[in-house]
């Protein structure tokens, strides 16, 4: 088959797909993350703690800059911790903290 | 069998490989600080900006508000809160519950809903952070561009209707708001908000089943969510599926805590102080953008005509001037098509631009008096931004 005329069937399909969305029962693929941790000090405990909720990108986009130092990053774990219910061990604070510090 | 996702992902790679002319950048930089962004597709979605991808927050790339006064469903911006996305909903097994201080608790299904005489109104929705990125100092949050909005027509029952038949009781105070989305963990306060009950019964707020003569997108409720008219998307809650009648002040986190505005006329603060009181976050500010020239654009030199949009939470647009030099100053512009208050409100206005650099503006006044600022109040949460935006652009 004429890889055109291929191309054109898939996204025929696809379009086909979208549209009997609508009248079925919704079963909604999310993409992967686009966004991978940085390498950096503590990465597994970052992955485990942080990664379970949300994804890297909320901290990849995070304004940069010296007020955005360990401070920030301290504020925003225990943010995590206090209001969102994380169960961060008390040991692996300090931890994600140099991480982040240190990595964003 | 065909996998549903290795299909879309199969077609979309095929189609991008066969036409060249629609290849797509795989980021794009918003002009702030760590503004660098994926460009990523999603299923019913063009390719859009990608702020997170668990849970989704994506945005509206600025060009689309430039085809149109409505905002395509597929370009529609989307934030979530809480990564627990109910991913299978079956529409004909969905019901939405009314419970709490009510007569007769109700289970409607869709098509109960759908026998009930509808309404339609064009509204915009706003994200509270819309712009968050372009504050100054910086906030915490999702930093996000001018893409966290849009305008559909919304097609609905009134609240009110259903309240009426379940039959609100005396001492009723608030309503509150809860979607099939939820958190990861159990300890995560989930996404729930409330409305005073005497907004909830306007008659304008909503429970929308359709968005611009579609179902909604998954993405952005499917299949009901809530429409505030003039609010803030905070209170658009997807996915809808428990409205409870209260007769307290409704005090979780994400009312009592998270999304409030400083409690003053500006709803600003000194940058990188506190607020001493604050109240929820509530309607729009006044805001108008121009669309036709991005910032930074080289343009023709001579005539050309600026095209832009605005809107408020609901008095509606009296006029937009606009500026080419910086603010000193400005003529009124022609004001598009009226799609009702609560909507964008196209306006145009052909200027001549002499070769050089040039800083365009538009601002917009309110039919309720209120005018964009010359200069940007802050708060800390980043919220309500709707200072006079500038446009750099270079004629040759």
């Amino acid at each position: 088959m004429n890889r055109f005329v291929l191309g054109g069937l898939l996204v025929a399909g696809g379009i086909a797909l979208a549209l009997s969305v609508s009248a079925k029962p919704v079963d909604y693929q999310l993409p992967d993350d686009t966004t991978a941790f940085k390498p950096g000090p503590n990465l597994d405990i970052v992955q485990g703690n942080c990664g379970s909720c949300h994804s890297a990108d909320y901290i990849q986009t995070q304004p940069r800059g010296p007020k955005f130092g360990k401070d920030f990053w301290q504020a925003e774990v225990t943010k995590m911790i206090k209001v969102y219910g994380a169960p961060i061990k008390e040991a692996d604070v300090p931890k994600i903290v140099e991480y982040l510090s240190a990595t964003y | 069998m065909l996998n549903r996702r290795g299909l879309i992902k199969g077609s979309g790679a095929l189609a991008a490989a066969f036409t060249p002319l629609q290849a797509l950048a795989d980021t794009v930089t918003l002009p702030i600080g760590n503004g660098e962004r994926p460009i990523v597709k999603y299923p019913q979605k063009r390719p859009m900006i990608g702020l997170t991808s668990r849970p989704p927050q994506l945005e509206t790339p600025f060009s689309v508000f430039n085809e149109g006064v409505i905002t395509p469903n597929d370009a529609f911006f989307v934030r979530y809160h809480l990564a627990g996305l109910p991913l299978d909903i079956d529409p004909d097994t969905f019901t939405v519950e009314v419970k709490g201080k009510v007569n007769k608790p109700l289970k409607l299904k869709l098509a109960d809903l759908k026998r009930l005489p509808a309404i339609e109104i064009v509204a915009v929705n706003q994200c509270s952070g819309n712009s968050r990125g372009f504050f100054e100092p910086r906030v915490a949050g999702g930093q996000s561009g001018n893409g966290a909005m849009g305008n559909a027509r919304w097609r609905g029952v009134p609240l009110k209707t259903v309240l009426d038949q379940a039959g609100v009781q005396a001492g009723a105070k608030q309503v509150t708001f809860n979607g099939m989305d939820g958190p990861v963990l159990d300890t995560t306060p989930d996404f729930v908000k409330a409305l005073d009950l005497d907004h909830a019964r306007d008659g304008e707020v909503m429970l929308a089943y359709q968005m611009n003569g579609a179902d909604l997108p998954f993405l952005n409720g499917f299949p009901l969510r809530l429409v505030v008219p003039g609010y803030y998307g905070t209170y658009w809650v997807k996915h809808l599926n428990e409205i409870t009648v209260i007769d307290t002040v409704f005090d979780n986190f994400w009312m009592k805590t998270a999304y409030r505005i400083p409690d003053n006329d500006c709803h600003c603060v000194e940058p990188g102080t506190a607020p001493k009181a604050t109240v929820p976050i509530n309607r729009f500010t006044v805001r108008s953008f121009i669309t036709s020239v991005a910032d930074g654009a080289r343009v023709k030199a001579g005539q050309v005509v600026l095209k832009g949009i605005a809107f408020d939470s609901g008095s509606g647009i009296k006029e937009v001037a606009v500026s080419t030099d910086d603010g000193k100053s400005w003529t009124p512009a022609k004001l598009g098509q009226d799609l009702g208050k609560y909507s964008f409100r196209e306006w145009q206005l052909p200027v001549t631009l002499a070769a050089g650099a040039h800083v365009l503006k538009a601002r917009a006044t309110s039919n309720a008096g209120k005018v964009q600022p010359a200069t940007a109040s802050w708060n800390p949460a980043g919220y309500m931004r709707n200072v006079i935006e500038a446009v750099h652009v270079t004629a040759s």
